[in-house]
């Protein structure tokens, strides 16, 4: 089991004290989140890819690998990589480099984006929005996949005898998880080519993630690729933690009221009764954690958001040290426990390439 | 006896309201219309009142919560709904715009609805015609010909073709176009998703 946070990489004022970071110290806090994830054992930082303010990431392959760079075991990822907008050649180029520099440790997380006006900007249609997925991570598939590349599809030029380069890290291309909120299509994607299936988990009620999930296995199943219960599932989360329940509803209460995307809304009380929205003690955040596996089987990864809504970088770096010190090792024992053995754990660069070379020697024999 | 669900929702925002008065005697009409058909009726009345926080929650948060989501499930599952909302600024109220708003576009595709509106004068009651059945024909509901307005003057009187009158032969429509369909939920919306094979080739 992985677990680890994603970062929306939003400058949002601290509503506490009125004051938003600038665009450099979001920048360079991200960065200290990465490393301080390291260093309190977490496994997986992923970090999102925005093109309009308020947030800070438009560049993911340049934030990942400068984090690489002062990492050693941290696992770096997208949460998500636009595969709509994105030129899928220069995605293919990018996260080979990225794996080459982080020795392997690189995956993505593809998604389709949740504004509307980033097509135009990259010279895309909002229309095509699924179409857009579809081919570009077909030819995405092919050119970390085939050293030469003939093709030609409806959404951008033809490529003849094409190499993408670097060609990935030991012919290996980096693991696949496809995040959506409520789109079945990205499910059934996911399934088809038995890649991970990323539920975000945050802001909504847990019965979407249930269906979605629930889908993503069947389908999973349908194509071939092991039982139901063998799909590799990844979920968000948020939590807010102090030792102390109530210290951490009054300390997390201004943030919460004045949050981008629910703020002015509900009520902490009553969003937390709703989505997995945690806010409590860590013994509070492990058990509500260990319950989310009851709605959508044995899982292969956490990620946590920590460090939204303005929250001061100290205050997200007491949290990481929390998430570290109390809760990770408690969730990774106990699920354990529970996990059967039959139940894989996520796909990493060593285990791809393992299971290559597995197979290679099958088809030379 | 074969039953049907009708729905009533009311946008009423003072207590007691003329627009709840107007809609329980336009949802006890049209009962009593269906029964008289010999059918059951399972009445359910919705008071967007008591759910004004939770609509404007969905409207920020994209989800409803628990008690907004039963409300939602009965009016989407009803065989027939009545939708009465006061008239303000010369259209429906934006509480009652906003629980629509909130549905699914499809939730009321075919479904018979009744409308109903209130004012202080007789002078607004067309806005039932310019804003209320274009936003259900939107929804693709078959709202029935005749839409009922109760101005404050009409609680006042008796005379023919009055409001009596008027109700009766909204709740009347309404209980044909119901009596004339199957009961039962709509087609739960599935996840089936596009077999990949068919997404690959378009």
């Amino acid at each position: 089991m992985q677990f680890g946070i994603f970062s929306v990489g939003d400058v949002t004022p601290d509503p506490t004290t009125g004051r938003a970071p600038t665009e450099a110290e979001r920048i360079a806090s991200m960065v200290t989140i990465a490393l301080k994830a390291e260093e309190v054992g977490l496994d997986v930082f992923a970090t999102g890819e925005h093109h309009n303010p308020p947030f800070v990431p438009s560049s993911p392959t340049t934030l990942l690998g400068y984090i690489a760079a002062r990492t050693k075991r941290l696992l770096l990822s997208t949460s998500t990589t636009l595969i709509t907008t994105n030129d899928p050649v220069k995605i293919a180029e990018d996260y080979a480099m990225l794996q080459h520099l982080a020795e392997g440790r690189v995956d993505l997380m593809m998604g389709r984006g949740n504004t509307g006006p980033v097509y135009p900007w990259f010279g895309k249609d909002i229309r095509d929005g699924l179409a857009l997925a579809v081919e570009n991570y077909a030819l995405l598939r092919r050119l970390w996949r085939e050293d030469v590349v003939d093709w030609e599809g409806r959404f951008r030029t033809p490529l003849q005898s094409f190499t993408s380069t670097p060609r990935p890290l030991d012919g290996v291309p980096p693991f696949v998880w496809h995040g959506s909120i409520r789109t079945p299509e990205i499910a059934e994607q996911a399934a088809y080519y038995g890649d991970g299936f990323f539920a975000n988990h945050i802001f909504w009620p847990p019965e979407h993630t249930q269906k979605m999930v629930g889908l993503y296995r069947q389908r999973f199943e349908h194509y071939g690729h092991g039982s139901a219960d063998q799909a590799i599932v990844g979920l968000g989360g948020q939590v807010f933690m102090r030792r102390r329940s109530q210290a951490a509803v009054s300390e997390f209460r201004p943030y919460f009221d004045n949050a981008p995307v629910y703020g002015h809304g509900p009520s902490l009380e009553e969003f937390s009764a709703q989505t997995p929205l945690t806010v409590g003690s860590p013994q509070q955040v492990i058990e509500r954690t260990l319950g989310f596996r009851d709605y959508v089987g044995d899982y292969q990864r956490q990620l946590f958001l920590v460090d939204h809504a303005g929250l001061p970088l100290k205050t997200v770096l007491e949290q990481l040290d929390l998430l570290g010190e109390e809760v990770v090792p408690v969730l990774r024992r106990e699920l354990a426990v529970r996990r059967p053995a039959t139940v894989p754990e996520a796909p990493t660069h060593a285990s791809l390439r393992a299971a290559a070379r597995t197979q290679l020697q099958g088809s030379t024999r | 006896m074969t039953g049907r669900r009708l729905a009533v929702v009311s946008a009423g925002l003072s207590r007691p309201s003329t627009t709840r008065l107007l809609a329980d005697r336009l949802g006890e009409a049209a009962s009593a219309a269906l029964e008289d058909a010999g059918l059951g009726v399972d009445l359910q009345v919705v008071e967007l009142r008591d759910l004004a926080h939770q609509v404007t929650d969905n409207l920020l948060t994209g989800f409803p919560a628990p008690p907004l989501r039963a409300a939602i499930d009965t009016v989407v599952r009803a065989d027939g709904v009545v939708a009465v909302s006061p008239i303000f600024a010369a259209s429906y109220s934006g509480l009652f715009k906003s629980f629509f708003d909130v549905l699914d576009a499809d939730a009321l595709a075919g479904t018979p609805v009744l409308l109903g509106a209130t004012g202080g004068t007789e002078r607004h009651s067309l806005a039932l015609e310019h804003a209320l059945r274009p936003l259900f024909a939107y929804l693709r509901a078959v709202t029935v010909p005749t839409a009922v307005y109760a101005a404050t003057s009409d609680f006042g009187t008796a005379e023919a073709g009055g409001l009596d009158e008027r109700i009766g032969r909204a709740a009347g429509e309404l209980a044909t176009l119901v009596a004339g369909r199957p009961p039962g939920p709509p087609p739960v919306p599935s996840v089936d998703p596009t077999p990949f094979a068919e997404l690959l080739a378009r």
